[in-house]
């Protein structure tokens, strides 16, 4: 009698019942990091300044390529404190003033100064600047405006504006290239007090030098020297007493000489007399060294001496293989320090690093260190030096590195005292992957141990319960939870909440990170995609889930495909690269001759389970991958339909191709592989005048449906319209969207195009006047949720279609659906003709969105909901039963049981709903959703600076109990019956004797 | 006597009973605990109108029995009628105790009527009016899971589970990855 409705009306029931008994997600506080884990990162470090002296705590501040800044603490590298400032908010020079203020200087025209203790803005001054113009911040060593604090000097373009360190107010400003018509590249401080000589060019062959008195501003000794070739302005090395420079065109060194006279000489010296093989990449690396110039090049480097009377350069020291040079670091008056961090060997596992550290001309070494560091970190690629005083007076030396995997290590005494694993914050894909199934073997002995302490901590958990414990023990339970020892296994779980999260970063590094604590499992800086001598750098771009074993192929390791873009200006345009997710190792790697502008992934997977994957390059031509002559068998049955498009944003056009022939080898130029060629066979031409596309989303190629009907509350059903190849296109007109108030609203329009990939045809399309982009938009089952500006009410709206298939309505009575005979599953193709429905409703919302994504369950039963990456870097989520366009005012009885909610204008938003709780993803880019084995439960990870994760049940959890569930209660209640149950039993067959003998 | 209607006891014997000297004095005294006054007055009718009265007497009882679903039947609907249309705990138990009843009832339907069994009682027509009654309050119960909505009886209820189709073509693409 167990009817599918009967089911579907208790299943109803609880969802009912679960809704109405708590609509919201909220956590308690004690549940906090209990299944959830959030890591801060910064980035890539490029600016790093040392606060060291005085009483208080020892920090870093630094500055990074994701336009953060933060405070380390200098023995832990934790973060004391950490402001991101905005996209295009490059942070281009940092300082500490008075051991009180940070500096920082962004995009050459803001000035910053933040309290160092606890990073509050202290001021913020906007000042004149040109962009794209060499730019710097000094701290002046004299106090201009007599305010004890001593004031700042910056430098942009031709304008220099010396700004009071109290309060930004500008002191002075002057434009060099008005006044005396040179673009000042570089400014140093002059030995002499309170001058500053400013270097730059005069007219197009001209270097300059001019004088600058920093109490006013007025500059003076204007010298010009006429040079045969123009100079590279991106490495100007200037100290007092001369300044180096590259020419251009990379074919000789020019030094400028500033001799007492106050005369400039120049003097050029070829490079390939220095350099035997000068290479593409030559370059100054540290423009901050006192006595010295390091020039490198694609294979080596040189540290030069420059003589400052003739100008001459002479050779310290050569050195191979990957270097890194700090700036020279000022130890005492007259003494410099510079470290310099070469590569030494590579190991297994580590790789061996020379730390020296120079003294004044780097004639002597004062500090000399070998430093092992992962194999994962690949080079160092910049160093920061701090001087320490020892206990014995003398001078030691710490080093902060940054490693060509984005990472930031401390090194001190040979030994690496922390490490931030920073390249995190620059995750460019990730995919989920399962952990190893759990050998066989456990020893009783655990067993036992486990159990006694289980028992224990549920006598405690129940204490808890009843309020009998005391703080000690509730913060014994607290900790039970918080570092629960299964949560980190590295092994598969019955829930499927132990997964790892493969991530893959900028810098080319691929990580596993545990979804049980975020702890990283495995990194490997990917070898086929680093830098290496006449190669180009390669940038990822996605991960592919290559092979993902989970019926026959059980016993094989998943792997994960990586595809790179190369450097531009070689031969090879791509690299492609498979990654062993257990072992964390590389399998296979292959260069591409061809640039990859789209992967298809096939629904075919071939014996040992991996996918097949079509790549297409620019001249649209498909290259099967697994290459083998198996995975060619099995596609060419499948050759017929398999269609891929392209969206063409520049065009403004949409084109649908098949395939054709596999290329003939020898006639298609073809060194490898299967290639199949392709035929266009459909253009969808947007009014390229007018429309201009903006968002394209599909479905999640991995997404699970349970049904295709849904049924409603009168018992009729309606059909899905479940077309895996639907894709969504919204275009905005008129075309040029960038500007606010550039055309009035009512020339404003956003349409949505509903589009069948396969045949091109465009199955619904809405238009939205007065609309206008962003568009953010979700395309799950057979619904689409976007979000786009209202221009009109001023507010964003959100909206949702609802596709229906008519075509599909069963026209049979009962009695032959019950024997079977209907037409619902047979497979539908996409030129089969349709008659669609679509529902359509519109609501406002209050957020700006970055990001939108949906969760997934393992078999799709379990309701959706909606995540929503806000402007204030949290993750909302939102019930898709709110996105329900069959929501009406005032539903009926029968719809309210159904679940529909009454309509409101506004998405009503409780603070319980965000997924974050009380902390911020800082710079979110993406989520993903990945489904647990427990149906009603979806894993949640989301990336940008920061990580978080988390679980979120959509229809509460139903499928199993809670994890504060107290089973000693449960068990102790049992046992309490069940003795009570005989002790009355004993009773009353007593008492019952007793009176039958009265 | 009169001692044994309060169902104290269950019996009793008059040792002087006052009935004696009534008596005929030729037959032997009746065995203690004997009375005649006990002795059905139908004994002592004539065999035949005994055996006609029996006869009809069974078929009065036999009718009787067969009529005992109607109370039955009204005290479901008004329970029913109580229990409202939507599916929750109650209305679910009073349903299928609806459903089961009449079950039970028609599985023990021999024994029902065993008691009026007889070669002169004709038993027929009872029984199908037993039946009938019982499968009437059979009916009552469909149609009440009926208004629940738990009974098959739509299309949804056959393809409410139907698995998604299988697409015939694929396509894949997009915008493209390159940087």
């Amino acid at each position: 009698m167990a009817s599918p409705r009967l089911r579907a009306s208790l299943c109803q029931l609880f969802v009912v019942v679960a809704c109405l008994s708590s609509t919201c997600l909220a956590l308690y506080e004690d549940q906090v990091g209990v299944r959830d884990w959030h890591q801060q990162y910064i980035g890539r470090v490029k600016h790093a300044v040392f606060q060291t002296q005085g009483t208080g705590r020892k920090r870093v501040v630094v500055a990074t390529e994701q336009n953060a800044i933060a405070s380390l603490n200098l023995r832990t590298g934790d973060i004391y404190w950490r402001h991101v400032l905005g996209e295009t908010d490059n942070i281009d020079a940092l300082e500490i003033s008075m051991g009180k203020y940070v500096l920082t200087l962004s995009k050459g025209n803001t000035v910053r100064a933040w309290h160092l203790p606890d990073g509050a803005l202290i001021w913020e001054t906007r000042i004149q600047a040109f962009q794209g113009f060499n730019l710097g911040l000094i701290k002046l060593p004299v106090d201009i405006d007599g305010d004890k604090v001593n004031d700042l000097f910056v430098y942009s373009g031709s304008i220099l504006t010396a700004i009071s360190g109290a309060d930004g107010a500008t002191l002075w400003r002057v434009d060099a290239a008005g006044s005396k018509n040179i673009f000042i590249e570089k400014v140093v401080l002059a030995p002499e007090e309170g001058k500053a000589y400013g270097l730059g060019f005069f007219g197009i062959m001209g270097v300059a030098l001019v004088e600058i008195d920093l109490k006013t501003g007025d500059l003076s000794d204007l010298k010009s020297a006429e040079l045969s070739s123009m100079l590279s302005t991106e490495h100007l090395h200037v100290t007092s007493d001369y300044a180096v420079a590259l020419q251009s065109d990379a074919e000789s060194l020019v030094v400028a000489l500033i001799n007492s006279h106050k005369e400039l000489i120049v003097v050029e010296t070829p490079v390939s007399s220095i350099l035997t093989n000068p290479g593409t990449s030559l370059k100054l690396l540290s423009t901050n060294l006192e006595g010295v110039i390091s020039l490198s090049s694609d294979d080596q480097t040189v540290i030069l001496k420059v003589d400052p009377t003739t100008g001459k350069l002479s050779l310290v020291e050569r050195l191979t293989g990957a270097v890194a040079v700090s700036d020279s670091l000022s130890v005492l008056d007259d003494k410099y320090a510079t470290a310099i961090v070469e590569f030494s060997e590579e190991g297994s596992a580590q790789n061996v690093f020379n730390l020296r550290v120079k003294g004044n001309d780097f004639s002597d070494e004062v500090q000399k260190e070998t430093v092992k560091l992962p194999s994962h970190r690949g080079f160092i690629q910049k160093a920061f030096l701090n001087a320490y005083v020892r206990t014995d007076r003398s001078h030691g030396f710490r080093a902060l590195v940054v490693g060509e995997d984005d990472s930031l290590s401390l090194l001190q005494q040979g030994e690496v005292v922390w490490t931030r694993e920073d390249g995190l914050a620059s995750i460019v894909d990730a995919s989920p992957a399962e952990l190893p199934l759990e050998k066989d073997g456990v020893s009783v002995a655990e067993v036992e141990h486990d159990l006694a302490e289980w028992l224990k901590g549920h006598i405690m958990k129940m204490k808890a319960t009843l309020f009998l414990a005391t703080p000690d023990e509730l913060a014994a339970v607290q900790r039970a939870r918080l570092n629960q020892a299964d949560k980190t296994k590295h092994t598969r779980d019955h829930n499927g909440f132990r997964k790892l999260l493969v991530v893959l970063t900028k810098a080319g590094k691929i990580s596993a990170l545990h979804t049980g604590d975020g702890h990283v499992v495995w990194s490997l800086l990917v070898p086929s995609l680093r830098a290496s001598y006449g190669n180009p750098r390669f940038s990822p771009l996605k991960i592919f889930q290559w092979q993902v074993p989970h019926q026959h192929a059980l016993d094989e390791n998943p792997v994960v495909l990586i595809l790179a873009q190369a450097d531009p200006g070689y031969d090879v345009k791509g690299a492609l690269s498979w990654i062993d997710v257990h072992k964390g190792t590389e399998l296979q790697s292959v260069k591409l001759s061809y640039s990859v502008t789209q992967v298809v992934t096939t629904p075919v997977t071939d014996s040992s389970e991996q996918r097949l994957h079509l790549l297409i390059d620019n001249r649209k031509r498909a290259h099967l991958f697994p290459a083998t002559e198996e995975s060619l068998a099995l596609f060419l049955k499948y050759k017929e339909n398999a269609y891929f498009y392209e969206v063409d944003k520049a065009d403004q056009k949409m084109h649908g191709y098949g395939l054709l022939d596999l290329v003939d080898p020898s006639t298609g130029n073809i060194k490898e592989g299967y290639v199949f060629e392709s035929r266009k066979l459909w253009s969808i031409v947007f009014p390229a005048e007018t429309e201009s596309i903006t968002t394209v989303v599909t479905r999640k190629s991995d997404e699970v449906t349970h049904t295709q009907t849904k049924v409603l509350s009168n018992r009729d059903i309606l059909f899905k319209y479940l077309n895996k190849n639907l894709v969504f296109v919204a275009t905005v007109a008129p075309k040029d969207k960038s500007q606010v108030g550039a055309v009035s609203p009512e020339e404003k329009t956003l349409v949505v195009y509903l589009v069948d990939t396969v045949t091109g045809r465009i199955l619904h399309r809405v238009s939205h006047p007065n609309m206008q982009g962003p568009v953010h938009a979700v395309l799950s089952e057979n619904w689409v949720v976007y979000h786009y500006f209202n221009l009109r009410q001023h507010r964003y709206e959100m909206s949702v279609l609802e596709i229906y298939d008519q075509s599909r309505l069963p026209d049979k009575g009962v009695i032959q659906l019950m024997l079977g005979q209907h037409n619902s599953s047979v497979p539908i193709s996409s030129y089969s003709p349709v008659n669609l429905e679509v529902k359509q409703q519109s609501y406002f919302f209050t957020f700006t969105v970055k990001t939108m994504t949906v969760t997934s369950t393992a078999k799709g039963i379990t309701a959706k909901q909606l995540l929503l990456g806000t402007v204030n870097d949290q993750v909302l989520a939102l019930d898709k039963r709110l996105f329900d366009p069959r929501r009406t005012l005032t539903p009926t009885p029968a719809e309210q049981e159904e679940g529909i909610l009454p309509l409101t204008d506004s998405i009503p938003i409780s603070p319980q709903s965000y997924l974050t709780h009380s902390y911020q993803v800082e710079g979110l880019r993406g989520l993903l959703t990945i489904p647990a084995r427990l149906e009603s439960t979806s894993l949640v990870f989301a990336y940008g600076l920061d990580l978080f994760y988390t679980h979120t049940a959509p229809s509460k959890i139903y499928d199993s109990l809670t994890e504060d569930f107290s089973y000693a209660l449960l068990l102790v209640t049992i046992v309490v019956l069940f003795l009570s149950i005989i002790v009355t039993y004993v009773l009353s067959e007593r008492r019952e004797l007793a009176e039958k003998w009265k | 006597m009169e001692r044994g209607g309060k169902g104290a006891r269950k019996w009793a014997v008059e040792l002087h009973d006052a009935a004696h000297s009534s008596s005929s004095k030729d037959l032997p005294p009746d065995p203690l605990g004997f009375s005649r006054s006990m002795t059905d007055p139908e004994e002592t009718v004539s065999g035949k109108q005994k055996k006609e009265n029996e006869a009809s007497w069974k078929q009065h009882k036999a009718w009787e029995a067969a009529q005992a679903p109607v109370k039955n039947l009204l005290m479901m609907g008004f329970m029913m009628w109580m229990a409202g249309s939507t599916v929750h705990l109650f209305s679910i138990g009073i349903t299928f105790s609806a459903l089961w009843q009449p079950v039970s009832a028609l599985q023990s339907i021999g024994k029902v009527f065993e008691p009026f069994q007889d070669a002169n009682t004709s038993l027929l027509l009872p029984k199908v009016a037993f039946t009938a009654l019982n499968l009437a309050a059979m009916g009552l119960g469909l149609w009440k899971l009926n208004t629940l909505g738990l009974l098959p009886t739509h299309a949804s209820d056959w393809l409410s589970n139907l698995a998604p189709p299988q697409s015939v073509e694929f396509s894949g693409g997009g915008s493209s990855i390159l940087l």
